[in-house]
């Protein structure tokens, strides 16, 4: 028989030892149960995309690809078409991340390239941080109390002066558009500079230390050097941002009007995919549910392709920079 | 050799001046920009001050000892507040963060120490980020088939809602922060005969508590402020919850329905409630950067 040289140990009044059958068995468990939780959480975007599917497939049966370029929302005559929220969604959107896109970056330079120093910097991070933390309710009700007055007097002398220009074409009469990207823009801005920032983090310092003893000023460096460096970070920082913006709900349902047209003009109510599912939703009788459940489908399918390609781009930047492509 | 003449091969170029005068093209350009991102930066950090005067002025003028123990006041009637859409947030964001906690901790393990490398710890990681840019509506929507149509509006309901939401963010952060746990410290528990788990348990976790605290806070934070998901799972109530099982008031859901009223009390009380709202959220924030700061 083999000598067990842990003979000793189990007889004397000893805790060494080696592990028990029990301690075995305990840790396989352990590492089961964490496996599973990790599963858990591919099972549960799984789950979410069967069940939304579910949930929408008699309306997707009954009004097929139709729904997507219909432009009607009539639950009287059972007519859905969702084409002015999937145009009020990413016009909304791309409006907000023009603006807030400028603001992030900008912010995310003025943040991360030396302007202040570190201690204030800190101060105003924490500034950017605290407008992510504040809750889209509230950014509503501060839309509609703050930001439509504000805007109301400036919407009128655009919409008399310059009413030939389509993006003026209608007189702001309370919610719509221009409030309403105004607001999200805000919302998304701490996305779009938290990942600059983080994108320009990852430029080896010796990089801009170059461009300075080459004698460059310090917006040459910026503008020559770290954007171009830091682009796909960039980029993935806009894209991120712009998933946010899709999916943002309260605070639009509050302000952009909920009404079903395609206008160009920036003071004009419009709807979005996800303002509706929240607006229609409450008083919805059973068909209607339906069709907002394909509505929330293709929330669901433009959200996600626009996210999982943003996070393409973060990860193809952080392989970049370390080496590996 | 010597016979080249580098003073006519090499080509003339204008001689540079190495001086940096104030009033060059570059100098003015770079002065200028630098003002402007100056600008932006300040106009950036006013919606801030804006909502936060307006929250003071309009939510603290009204929130008084009646404001956090009455019930919502209907249509004309004057005082009241918001007691049981304090409750139900409070309890909801304690179901979400009783569900998503455990699960999102056992996960971050997995990736963070058991397997990192695996197909299956990279999918996850990879879902994780994805679920974090999800639209909240969305999990309203997936908590609305699973269990609302089946079992009615309830607290429960909102409870899982918001899990789904707090889940990507628990793992996100814990992962981190177990990450950062020095790899001396697990070698040496190792080489004292630990069992993986007993290394888990007993050190990476305590270890990696401060970071994994901070991504919980955060997490509840986020949980707190959000409406749209509430709005298909827990709806609202007039009165205070007696039970898990129906409908629930909540502090957004509140907000959102007296900011669409006509009546003057409404949206002062709307005002009231997004102060105490705020001042959940930014609780919790503290609180996160608090324990964040005692990082070793």
């Amino acid at each position: 028989m083999a000598l067990n040289p842990f003979e000793h140990a189990g007889a004397a009044s000893t805790i060494s030892g080696p592990p028990s059958e029990g301690d075995y068995l305990g840790d396989r468990l352990f590492r089961a149960v964490a496996r599973a939780c990790a599963g858990l959480i591919i099972a549960l975007l799984l789950f979410i995309l069967w069940e939304i599917g579910g949930l929408a497939l008699p309306a997707m049966a009954q009004h097929g690809l139709g729904f997507v370029s219909g432009s009607t929302w009539n639950p009287g005559t059972q007519e859905f078409g969702v084409l002015p929220e999937i145009w009020g969604t990413l016009y909304s959107s791309l409006l907000a991340l023009l603006l807030g896109g400028v603001f992030g970056v900008t912010i995310a330079i003025f943040l991360s390239q030396d302007f202040i120093e570190a201690r204030l910097a800190v101060v105003f991070r924490t500034i950017v941080e605290l407008l992510a933390a504040i809750p889209s309710v509230v950014y509503g009700l501060w839309g509609i109390f703050v930001v439509i007055p504000l805007l109301r007097p400036v919407a009128g002398w655009l919409h008399a002066q310059l009413s030939f220009i389509p993006l003026f074409a209608t007189d702001l009469s309370g919610p719509g558009m221009a409030p309403a990207a105004l607001v999200l823009a805000i919302m998304i801005l701490p996305t779009v500079a938290a990942i600059t920032v983080d994108a320009f983090r990852r430029i080896p310092y010796k990089v801009k230390e170059a461009a300075y003893g080459m004698g460059t000023t310090r917006w040459e460096a910026i503008l020559k050097v770290m954007l171009p460096t830091a682009s796909s970070g960039i980029l993935a920082a806009l894209v991120l941002g712009f998933g946010r913006a899709l999916g943002e709900t309260m605070a639009l349902a509050m302000l952009i009007g909920n009404s079903n047209q395609i206008n160009l003009s920036l003071f004009a109510p419009a709807n979005t995919l996800a303002s509706l599912l929240a607006s229609s939703f409450p008083e919805a009788g059973q068909i209607e549910v339906q069709a907002l459940m394909y509505a929330a489908v293709v929330l669901l399918l433009i959200t996600l392709l626009v996210n999982i390609a943003g996070l393409g781009i973060q990860q193809y930047t952080v392989r970049k920079f370390e080496g590996k492509v | 050799m010597s016979d080249i003449d580098l003073s006519t091969s090499a080509p003339v170029l204008p001689r540079l001046s190495l001086e940096r005068r104030p009033f060059e093209l570059r100098a003015l350009t770079s002065g200028l920009l630098t003002g402007l991102t100056w600008v932006i930066a300040i106009l950036g950090s006013i919606p801030l001050f804006s909502v936060i005067i307006m929250l003071v002025a309009e939510g603290g003028a009204r929130l008084d000892f009646e404001a956090l123990t009455a019930l919502p006041p209907a249509g004309f009637e004057m005082g009241g507040g918001f007691a049981n859409a304090i409750i139900g947030t409070l309890v909801m964001v304690a179901i979400a963060t009783a569900i998503s906690v455990p699960l999102g901790l056992l996960a971050a393990i997995y990736l963070a120490i058991l397997d990192p490398y695996s197909r299956m710890a990279q999918t996850a990681r990879f879902v994780a980020k994805t679920l974090t840019g999800f639209p909240s509506i969305l999990a309203g929507v997936f908590t609305y088939g699973v269990l609302v149509i089946s079992f009615g509006y309830s607290a429960l309901a909102g409870g899982v809602a918001l899990a789904v939401l707090m889940l990507p963010t628990v793992v996100l952060a814990a992962e981190e922060s177990m990450k950062q746990v020095p790899q001396k410290m697990t070698d040496a528990a190792f080489g004292l005969g630990c069992t993986r788990s007993q290394v888990i348990w007993k050190v990476t976790l305590p270890t990696g508590l401060p970071g994994i605290l901070t991504g919980i806070m955060l997490a509840v934070a986020g949980a707190s402020g959000e409406s749209a998901p509430l709005l298909f799972t827990a709806l609202f109530n007039n009165y205070f919850m007696s039970e898990l099982m129906e409908p629930t008031a909540s502090l957004s859901i509140l907000i959102y329905n007296f900011s669409a009223m006509p009546f003057d009390n409404q949206i002062q009380l709307a005002w009231a409630a997004s102060l105490v709202l705020v001042l959940i959220v930014l609780v919790f924030n503290i609180l996160a950067r608090l324990i964040g700061q005692s990082k070793v």
